[in-house]
């Protein structure tokens, strides 16, 4: 008697119990969601804030908290800011160019090239690389490649100088676009092979074995199969890297030397410069109406990675609808 | 499942035994500084307590400096110096969250005002001189730079080739100034800052001052044309410049090392960049007439002296503090303080560690006597005496 009573209390009570635990669980996971959004909201309502007299502020103050930035050269926030955000743009996509296709190779070297130990190796240091802290690379990138990547440099110039992107005088040293682009794209790099290779790895084997079946050689196979598979999440993972390369401050800080114009000569210096390096380099000594204006270019690399964002998105929607 | 139970209440026991743990040592990391305070205003005699300040950063080898000594003196004080910039320094003492702020410009009329609604007895607050360092313009030139090496150039030369109208080392502008030097067919490379920094201001003030109708730009915190490049901070320049052939760059005299630096022309001379010329040229200049107000001392630097041996390129900084604090101690602490930097020692010190000119006596002395305003008999009392 006992101990049947025993047995169905105790089968009465996991349900109960395994009840609460889900209704717990799903209340920790709204939770959780509910977070992300507000964090977001935060940082909104912060940006648009602290950006507000920039904004509406007296029109005299901000003429001369832009002009104070620019040393004269801009009066308004939109000759300020649309120099940086097109710095930024070319910066991160031309690392995002340099990374893209050095990324897709090394991914599926990984997967479907190398012996088995060189891949688990190749694993290791890739995630090894995305462990760097930008400053590391910022360093590296400002001490030792701006004086030992100036000759190349020079020898495009010289060759392909004609070409608008690469006409000279190279500066010397060469604190440049082209210059920072390389190190933004060896720090993207690894988010783009870690991702690329996770999708690459997981392509139907079915589908590479029809490949081959057909007749296709292995190149054949890589673009039938494992390319179409892997598109949406190749996208993705650029989108990330490209976010990070928006973002990128320290680095951008160390190597850049910058400047407000809109100019392509990616081997001359003071160029360009982006939001973010901008906002590190002016903050510390800003007053508070100079504050404002430079949360206002946040405010603005927000919206820029907004916009990327929802472009990947667009992108790869696609792609799976098809 | 009991079992269970039981674990899982071992559990939160363990931790709520761990967050109780934790907030009583939090309660005892803030009980120690006011344990501290009460026994100073006991003792009357020695100053105790934590300090902070905060702004400029060219300041900070020196205040770093200063503080290691002043401490050394002074066990019981902690003082904590965050280089923020002279723009956010002014903002964080306007809220009153430090005691004393270090600025590379001189205070604005409208913090003038702000600062009466922090300082006690609704005075305002003042500004004195504290740290000079001069300002070098160096270069990089194989076989013509170098420790000890100058080349010559007059304001004018200097305010073309950061404007970019002398571009090649063998100018005949600068040939002519240096007759036996080998002037290399090199580009000039120009290096300024990129940051925000009172060090280009006070170049681009000595080049507006100098140069006349060579120098088009108003002074500034930023580089106001597009010539050469860009470089953080004063170390970010001078590793710049050591980087590549033929570069020209202003650096901090501190931050200089080993590159060449320009003699500038003063009157009919050529004067190389030593501490004594530049004091020279912080004794010969007037106090600011603009800068208002009890115990400030902001002074018009002379850029266009003629004076024999005068280094007229450098960057004064100043420190910015209250005739009187709702705070006892702080009020003590601070007359203390800037009593030490100023003096002769202090003044040494930081020559010695970071690279500063030392403030002449007679600067000192005018120093010293914004710094005596400051009150350290306690607000409450005096309040009770009006």
């Amino acid at each position: 008697m006992r101990e049947e009573s025993d047995v169905t209390t105790e089968q009465l009570d996991q349900p109960v119990s395994g009840k609460r635990a889900d209704a717990i669980f799903k209340g920790v996971a709204y939770a959780c969601g509910i977070i992300i959004l507000l964090a977001l909201a935060a940082v909104t309502v912060f940006l648009l804030y602290r950006a507000w007299p920039i904004i509406a502020g007296d029109r005299q103050a901000k003429v001369e908290t832009i002009e104070s930035f620019t040393g004269g050269r801009a009066h308004n926030f939109l000759q300020f800011v649309g120099p940086l955000v097109f710095g930024t743009v070319l910066v991160a996509g031309l690392a995002l160019l340099i990374a893209f296709f050095v990324a897709i190779g090394i991914a599926l070297f990984i997967t479907h090239y190398a012996p088995k130990s060189l891949a688990s190796a190749l694993n290791y240091i890739v995630d090894l690389l995305a462990a760097i802290p930008s400053v590391v690379y910022g360093l590296w990138g400002g001490i030792v490649l701006v004086p030992a990547i100036e000759p190349f440099w020079a020898f495009l110039a010289k060759y392909l100088g004609w070409i608008p992107i690469f006409a000279g005088p190279v500066a010397n040293p060469a604190r440049t676009v082209g210059t920072t682009a390389v190190v933004l794209a060896v720090m993207i790099l690894p988010i783009i092979t870690s991702m690329s290779r996770d999708i690459f790895a997981q392509t139907p084997r079915l589908y590479e074995e029809a490949a081959l079946a057909l007749g296709a050689t292995k190149w054949e196979m890589v673009r039938l199969a494992v390319l179409p598979f892997g598109k949406s999440g190749v996208v993705s993972a650029s989108m990330l890297g490209l976010g990070r390369a928006l973002g990128e401050t320290m680095a951008v800080l160390m190597i850049l030397s910058p400047g407000l114009k809109y100019s392509v000569k990616l081997l001359q210096a003071s160029q360009n410069q982006t939001i973010a390096a901008n906002i590190a380099a002016q903050y510390p000594e800003a007053n508070s109406q100079g504050v404002s204006a430079l949360i206002g270019t946040g405010l603005v690399l927000f919206l820029i990675t907004f916009l990327v964002n929802y472009l990947a998105r667009r992108i790869t929607r696609k792609q799976v609808a098809k | 499942m009991q079992d269970k139970g039981k674990k899982t209440k071992v559990r939160l026991l363990a931790v709520a035994c761990a967050v109780a743990a934790t907030l009583s040592l939090a309660a005892c990391g803030d009980n120690v500084p006011q344990e501290a305070n009460e026994a100073s205003s006991a003792g009357k005699s020695k100053i105790s307590g934590e300090f902070q300040g905060a702004g400029a950063s060219s300041q900070q080898g020196a205040v770093e400096a200063w503080i290691a000594m002043y401490q050394r003196h002074n066990r019981d004080v902690k003082i904590a110096y965050n280089p923020t910039g002279s723009g956010a320094g002014i903002s964080t003492f306007l809220t009153g969250a430090t005691a004393w702020a270090a600025t590379d410009a001189p205070l604005d009329a409208q913090a003038i005002e702000q600062s009466k609604s922090i300082c006690a007895g609704g005075g305002s607050a003042f500004d004195v001189p504290v740290y000079v360092s001069g300002i070098t313009v160096a270069y990089n030139l194989k076989g013509l730079s170098g420790q000890d090496k100058h080349l010559n150039m007059d304001p004018a030369t200097i305010a073309r080739i950061f404007d970019g109208k002398i571009s090649s080392w063998d100018d005949p502008a600068i040939k002519e100034q240096n007759p036996k030097a080998n002037l290399p067919a090199k580009p000039i490379t120009v290096v300024h800052r990129s940051d925000k920094s009172g060090t280009t201001k006070n170049f681009l003030s000595y080049l507006k001052d100098t140069a006349g109708e060579d120098w088009p730009y108003e002074a500034g915190e930023n580089w106001p044309n597009d010539v050469g490049q860009g470089s953080k901070g004063a170390s970010g320049v001078a590793s710049t410049v050591g980087q590549a052939d033929g570069t020209i760059g202003y650096v901090d005299a501190s931050k200089v090392g080993t590159l060449g630096t320009v003699s500038l022309k003063v009157g009919q001379a050529y004067v190389p960049y030593s501490p004594q010329a530049a004091s020279t040229v912080v004794d010969s200049s007037k106090i600011g007439q603009e800068a208002s107000g009890p115990g400030r001392l902001v002074i018009e630097l002379d850029h266009g002296t003629q004076a024999a041996n005068a280094y007229p390129l450098l960057l004064v900084s100043y420190d910015v503090a209250c005739p009187a604090y709702q705070d006892a101690d702080t009020a003590r602490f601070i007359k203390s303080w800037l009593t030490y930097e100023v003096s002769r020692d202090g003044q040494q010190l930081v020559a010695d560690n970071a690279g500063a000119v030392p403030l002449s006596a007679a600067t000192r002395a005018k120093v010293m006597k914004s710094i005596s305003l400051i009150s350290v008999s306690s607000p409450s009392s005096q309040g009770q005496g009006k």
